[in-house]
């Protein structure tokens, strides 16, 4: 069941709804830009269960649950940081101290295993990606995007504008916990010392 | 010594597989495992293991592998010949294998993929509680290559006797049943395109989806250059790219897509696709 909403909140909200559920049927619970996935057991009445949730849940509020709170040490390197702070009309400095200064939540996870999409950028900062993507974008990069900023888990394309790059490993299949980042996290970047 | 088997060579491609690892796609991790489930479970039940454990998925076949240790196997999917130490042996039935015996498989007869269970498993440090390898995002072990040495854990249950079963299905022409759905809307008389269209299976095909070659499904014109913001997408989602030309996402498929899923396959006809070659004609049929 693929249900569509009107914004980040609203998926916001009912993914949280559904965490709290916690539905033994569901297998999968994705959540993305204005969709939740919810994928169930074949042959349970997942679906049915989840519909209920779906239905009964309040997407004005998102439930209350103790947030995870992550903190990824960043330097401020990235090759994109000049064209940022021009784009912004602000010095490089100011830049780094509204990056670093504002809190994120991950709304959704995608693209790469442990890519967080993290929402919660100051407005000056909400920019287009590159005309030109990079064929190759060098794992832990931070770039931003529209109205997210995040960190490239590995190696790989990509659009973003680069601003930094942090030390944090975002994924590792081998830990427990292999993604640092989960959707409804909060994050904040640390100026790296 | 603790129990092993010895890669001697490969065919095409050889890879770890079990039962994969879903219920991480919100971390961005593909569901992964066998394409062809009902294969490797098989297997599995054969050489007397639980139906998750770890065994080897060999695209086309031509897998030799040595074994260091008193073992059992077996080898399902399609039809495919199997020797040990240049006998012929049996496919679809336990096979017992003496230290240093060496088991073979040649080609299959139609179809693509074969599974060799063996008793106790593969046992590999599992990533994410599985130990298959996912060729989208590197999680798992490295494709199987000459040489490498695969460790077996302990043999569980004995091996079942049977009588004959019969090997996968590798069909001349796939008819795929589609549930409509979830962006049935973007396309002018979905069920239409869909029933009328003509495709062959691409040599683009792989475990992340099955691609097809042929006719180009079109949008309605209110869709016609719309963004579809990223959004889920399951194992068996019948996305449709800018080209037009339906790609039939398999167990390695990407957790999300910015491209319109016009339908969903039945989760019956995975195994099917998991057998259909290149140049197989495929039509696609919609159900409501």
């Amino acid at each position: 069941m693929l249900v569509e909403l009107d914004s980040l909140a609203q998926v916001e909200a009912l993914h949280g709804a559904l965490l709290v559920a916690d539905l033994p049927d569901v297998v999968e619970l994705v959540p993305a830009a204005t969709t939740v996935l919810i994928a169930v057991r074949p042959g349970s009445d997942g679906l049915a269960q989840a519909r209920a949730v779906v239905e009964a849940a309040d997407l004005s509020h998102p439930p209350d649950r103790t947030p995870r709170r992550v903190r990824l040490p960043i330097s401020y390197d990235g090759p994109d940081l000049e064209l940022v702070a021009e784009t912004a009309g602000l010095s490089v400095d100011e830049v780094v101290a509204l990056h670093s200064g504002a809190e994120y939540t991950v709304a959704f996870c995608g693209f790469a295993p442990g890519f967080g999409y993290l929402v919660g950028l100051p407005e000056p900062l909400q920019q287009a990606r590159l005309e030109n993507p990079r064929t190759k974008v060098p794992a832990g990069s931070v770039g931003i995007a529209g109205e997210f900023t995040g960190a490239y888990p590995r190696s790989s394309p990509g659009g973003w504008r680069l601003i930094g790059s942090t030390t944090a490993i975002l994924f590792d299949a081998k830990r427990s916990d292999p993604a640092l980042l989960a959707p409804g996290d909060h994050v904040r970047f640390e100026v790296a010392g | 010594m603790s129990r092993s088997l010895t890669v001697l060579r490969t065919g095409p491609q050889a890879l770890i597989q079990d039962l994969g690892r879903p219920g991480n796609a919100h971390l961005g991790v593909p569901p992964s495992g066998a394409l062809d489930v009902p294969a490797l479970t098989l297997a599995n039940r054969l050489v007397g293991n639980p139906e998750s454990a770890a065994g080897i998925e060999a695209l086309l076949g031509r897998i030799q592998l040595r074994a260091n240790g008193s073992c059992t196997v077996a080898v399902t999917g399609p039809t495919v010949p199997v020797s040990v130490n240049d006998h012929l042996a049996d496919s679809h039935a336990p096979v017992h294998l003496h230290e240093g015996d060496v088991l073979g498989l040649g080609a299959p007869v139609g179809g693509l993929r074969c599974y060799i269970a063996v008793s106790g498993g593969i046992d590999v440090p599992p990533q994410l509680s599985s130990r298959a390898t996912d060729i989208l995002s590197g999680i798992g072990p490295d494709p199987l290559r000459a040489d490498d040495v695969l460790p077996l854990g302990e043999p569980r249950d004995l091996p079942v006797g049977v009588d004959v079963l019969s090997p996968s299905k590798a069909p001349d022409q796939l008819v795929v049943p589609v549930l409509l759905g979830p962006r049935e809307d973007w396309f002018d008389d979905p069920a239409g395109q869909l029933a009328a269209g003509r495709w062959t299976v691409s040599q683009q095909s792989n475990r992340v989806g099955l691609r097809l070659d042929g006719d180009a499904l079109g949008r309605a014109a209110a869709f016609a250059s719309r963004e579809l913001p990223s959004e889920g997408v399951v194992t068996g989602s019948v996305q449709v790219p800018a080209n037009g030309r339906p790609v039939l996402f398999l167990a390695d498929h990407p957790v999300t897509g910015g491209y319109p899923v016009i339908g969903v396959v039945t989760a019956e006809t995975l195994p099917l696709l998991a057998q259909a070659r290149p140049g197989t004609p495929v039509r696609l049929h919609p159900l409501r």
